[in-house]
């Protein structure tokens, strides 16, 4: 039996062996894989890129103070970005499970239409989740769209939901149960952080502390976008990547907020366009430092469907 | 001699909802190129969209193409001119009278091109046009859209390759199998493909997977669903049921919950023990052909005992607080942006249930209609609102009318879904439904086309059938005026508020009763016309006017009838008579036909078409044949008009008959 930490060895020496570079861990709270710089800002422009890593992702409200056997404030995503997507990707990723221990020959596997946005950052894709005997074990995106922005090359990322396949080959019926390593239990390394952040999230945060942050982070990025010119000789030293981090606090902090209950449904649709914003600010200004050339008008989802 | 093709267009899993569209427009393309053949054939699987058809012709037929040239007449260096021209010697050239006189003409002999280069021609383009809702780039942007990327393509004429290529995708005679049943590369030809497919684990017809599944659930008392069945038949390319079980204990929780959780999220099919009543078994469908260790089976019966916590959880930590409670949470969930929050709904559903006649009960049921959405059971099975809500009335001691009432008032959700079964279900569903209608409207957010986010359609369709199903005598026409947004200003600038206007709820809701009766009913298109121009805001009556029309309608007299009242409505039309407004003249009428007809109106006036048609109709015939409505004494004239407009308002309060179609 493979443990928690023997599964994420073997899929990234799978992946490493398929040309991606193995990274570790963005150091930014993130609410999942997708946010962190080496997907949001690598998949933009004509630079093919692979990558894997393991990205730890907050959702404060999905917290469960450690009850709920199924439901965690913090999982654990393997994210693959594939860039551009191979010809053979669905049988990589195939071969990517039989690498794990699951013999595909003994489990049903279906791929169900599940397409794939994130309004906050204003990505979108086409694809599927994938369903193992029905638990969906994977998230498999065509992205189409990043920060507003028509993708030169379309990537292929693969999300797997790590507890989830961890509990599946381990036969668990708890996350907590799952073995990290031999002698160690998936609880004894994470049930304090569910605990201790679901009182937080939901108890103890203070509501107007977190707006202020929230402002103080949003006009930091503001400051940056705004001074960011396309036409200065040394663009290149412009710090872009600090200014996206100022982005990924405030999706973070708008998170908890909304976990707090803090949020009406009336101010979501506010707050989720000013952080979409920066996102989308901080995009278009990276394509132009890195590429230099406007990205050129996003395609409205809708009419490119047509 | 003729050949066979097969196109099989090989992509990754499309959309098992997309594809028997996609199938019909594949269908579509292919007839209108034109190449003759003599069946088709379309068949389809999640990876593979595949047309077949027999008998196509290896050529197109030869033809003959005509180039006039210079009159018989003309000179003989013109002549030489035109065939130096069209590279042939004047020998060549032949001369054809036309309508025009005589020309020197080059037949020239076309001959017919192959179908294969037809093909390979259009095929890119005809395969890139199959219509799907939603399409993806993958090679890059400036790359070809298709629902899903294109992974490889068979297409063969005969024993011959057609040759072309999309998104360097080369078409070819090799075809893929099952992802884990079969071979990733096999070769067919047009004879053998489907043997080979199966062969590869890939059932090809839907038909037989559709069989192959319900023969595997044979002796299972699985509660028929349909749509799912349709679901699984697109999701797989190698169907076979497999049975589990989950604890009975979770059968405490309702039917309509387990049921969403096994349908919705987990694809199941659900079991009914001896008594009909939900069993504590399910049966998944795989996409392979066996489950010898039972890995498959017990992984799902995991995934939906973790599912069925999680629902109970929702269900009990729900409970803790009662729906009336809920109520001012409302006031924190929006409807709409522009209309506000579900609590100002709440109170305007509960005026408009009052103002339709409804009970203290109906009331009730209205205002905690919308108490569900806050729940969590709602906020994760969001198809179970109204349901979850009439569950808990229930468990909350809500009177048998209140929690049905509430547990019914989303339907119908489809013209084929039944409507609430009490009135005061009917009522809050009525009130909920033409609120939506009317606050839409009243912003500007009108459906177009294709684009109803508001499923508005659905919404004035469900109003329609409620009333009419339901037979609740209302009169729909107050409820189809709402302010247009615009305030009127009067002279001195002041807002003197918005005005009501009947216009585009009214328009949209005409169309709707139209197709309602029409093509949901089944009632003739002239005679739902004729009805509906003698007023539709009754919709109960309407409904009874077109049911005597239509038993009319066989009887020998009505269409010759109804003819008449077309020629009446156009003599009025033209004499510029609008509506009778003077009473008839007895002494204008002359003796014979006019006055027999006026006679006969007088006997008749008042009672029911039925009664009346066998007589005024010869009265009708031998007015028309005998008398001169256009007299030369004005008066006569007039008055003649006159009868004849009372004639046809007598008769108009149950249809406009001149909107029937008749033979003559």
């Amino acid at each position: 039996m493979l443990s928690f930490q023997q599964i994420i060895f073997k899929l990234k020496e799978y992946w490493a062996q398929r040309g991606c570079i193995i990274q570790e861990p963005y150091d930014v709270e993130v609410g999942a894989g997708t946010m962190c710089p080496e997907t949001f800002l690598r998949v933009l422009g004509p630079n093919p890129y692979r990558v894997a890593y393991v990205q730890p992702s907050r959702r404060p409200a999905d917290g469960r103070y450690g009850d709920n056997p199924n439901r965690l404030f913090k999982h654990s995503q393997l994210q693959v970005i594939l860039k551009p997507s191979p010809n053979d990707i669905m049988e990589q990723y195939l071969a990517s499970l039989e690498a794990i221990g699951i013999d595909l020959r003994k489990h049903d596997i279906k791929f169900e239409e599940d397409n794939w946005e994130s309004p906050t950052l204003g990505a979108w894709g086409i694809g599927w989740q994938v369903m193992l005997d029905g638990l969906e074990i994977t998230q498999f995106t065509y992205f189409q769209q990043c920060g507003g922005i028509d993708l030169d090359l379309v990537p292929a990322e693969l999300t797997y939901g790590l507890e989830r396949l961890a509990a599946f080959l381990q036969v668990k019926d708890s996350v907590y149960d799952i073995e990290w390593t031999e002698g160690v239990s998936y609880a004894d390394v994470r049930y304090l952080d569910e605990l201790q952040y679901s009182v937080y999230n939901f108890e103890a945060a203070d509501i107007p502390t977190l707006w202020k942050l929230f402002d103080l982070h949003e006009g930091e990025a503001g400051r940056l976008l705004a001074a960011y010119d396309p036409k200065a000789p040394d663009k290149r030293r412009f710090p872009l990547l600090a200014a996206y981090d100022q982005v990924l606090k405030c999706s973070n902090l708008f998170n908890t907020l909304d976990a707090r209950g803090a949020i009406s449904v009336t101010e979501r649709v506010g707050v989720i366009q000013r952080v979409r914003k920066l996102a989308v600010g901080v995009a278009h200004a990276w394509v132009d430092q890195q590429w230099g050339r406007p990205p050129g008008l996003p395609v409205e989802k809708e009419e490119a469907a047509q | 001699m003729s050949v066979p093709f097969l196109l099989e267009i090989g992509t990754e899993e499309i959309p098992d909802w997309m594809i028997p569209a996609a199938l019909a427009s594949l269908r579509l393309l292919f007839e209108k190129l034109e190449i003759p053949h003599e069946s088709v054939t379309l068949d389809a699987t999640p990876r593979r969209l595949t047309l077949r058809a027999e008998g196509l012709p290896e050529r197109q037929a030869d033809s003959e193409e005509r180039i006039l040239g210079p009159a018989k007449s003309a000179p003989p260096q013109a002549v030489a001119g035109f065939a130096r021209k069209q590279g042939v010697g004047p020998e060549s050239l032949t001369v054809e009278t036309t309508a025009k006189g005589a020309y020197y003409t080059l037949v020239r002999k076309v001959s017919g091109r192959p179908t294969k280069d037809i093909l390979a021609e259009a095929l890119p383009g005809l395969i890139l046009r199959i219509n799907f809702p939603k399409t993806m780039y993958w090679t890059g942007k400036s790359g070809p859209r298709f629902i899903r990327p294109i992974r490889w393509i068979v297409a063969l004429l005969g024993e011959d390759i057609v040759p072309f290529e999309i998104a360097g995708v080369r078409s070819g005679s090799v075809s893929s199998g099952h992802r884990r049943l079969g071979a990733r590369e096999i070769v067919v030809t047009t004879a053998d493909y489907e043997r080979r497919l199966r062969d590869h684990g890939v059932i090809l017809s839907a038909e037989e997977r559709r069989n192959r599944i319900a023969e595997g659930m044979a002796g299972v008392r699985v509660k028929p669903d349909n749509a799912l069945l349709e679901t699984l038949v697109y999701l797989t390319e190698y169907p076979t049921p497999i049975t589990g079980s989950f604890d009975p204990q979770f059968l405490e929780l309702p039917e309509e919950v387990l049921v969403t959780v096994m349908r919705h999220h987990q694809k199941y099919f659900s079991v009914a023990d001896a008594d009909g009543r939900l069993a504590p078994r399910f049966v998944a469908v795989m996409n392979i052909d066996a489950d010898p260790d039972g890995f498959v089976r017990r992984g799902n019966k995991r995934v939906l005992r973790a599912r069925f916590n999680d629902a109970r959880f929702f269900w009990e930590t729900d409970q803790k607080k009662k729906l009336a409670d809920r109520l001012p949470d409302l006031a924190h969930v929006t409807f709409q942006a522009k209309l506000g929050s579900y609590l100002e709904k709440t109170e305007r559903m509960m005026a408009l249930v009052k103002e339709l006649g409804g009970d203290a009960d109906a009331v009730r049921a209205a205002e905690l209609s919308k108490c569900d959405l806050p729940t969590e059971l709602v906020k994760e099975f969001t198809e179970l609102q109204g349901i979850v809500g009439g569950l808990y009335a229930r468990a909350q001691g809500e009177p048998e009318p209140v929690w049905q009432a509430i547990y019914d008032h989303y339907k119908p959700e489809s013209m084929e879904d039944s409507i609430p079964r009490g009135r005061k279900g009917q009522l809050v569903a009525l009130a909920d439904k033409l609120d939506t209608l009317r606050g839409c409207f009243s912003v500007g957010m009108v459906p177009t086309g294709s684009r109803d986010p508001f499923a508005l359609r659905r919404a004035a369709q469900g109003v329609v059938k409620i009333i009419v199903e339901g037979r609740i005598p209302m009169d729909l026409a107050p409820y189809l005026a709402v302010p247009d947004g615009s305030e009127t200003r009067s002279a001195d600038g002041k807002t003197v508020g918005a005005t009501e206007r009947a216009g585009p709820l009214q328009e949209f809701f005409e169309e709707r009763v139209r197709y309602y009766f029409k093509d949901i009913r089944g009632f003739q298109y002239d005679e739902v016309n004729a009805a509906m121009a003698a007023g539709w805001s009754n919709l109960v009556d309407l409904e009874a006017r077109l049911v005597r029309i239509q038993n009319l309608r066989p009887t020998p007299d009505f269409e010759p009838l109804a003819a008449s009242f077309k020629r009446i409505r156009n003599i009025l039309e033209q004499a510029g008579f609008a509506e009778p407004d003077g009473e008839i003249d007895e002494s204008l009428l002359e003796p014979g036909p006019e006055k027999d007809l006026y006679e006969e109106y007088r006997n008749i006036a008042g009672q029911p078409i039925e009664n009346a048609i066998g007589r005024l109709r010869p009265k009708v015939d031998v007015f028309f044949d005998k008398v001169l409505v256009n007299a030369p004494d004005a008066r006569v004239r007039q008055n003649r008009l006159t009868l004849l407009g009372t004639l046809l308002a007598e008769f108009s309060t149950i249809a406009d008959f001149s909107e029937i179609v008749t033979q003559s």
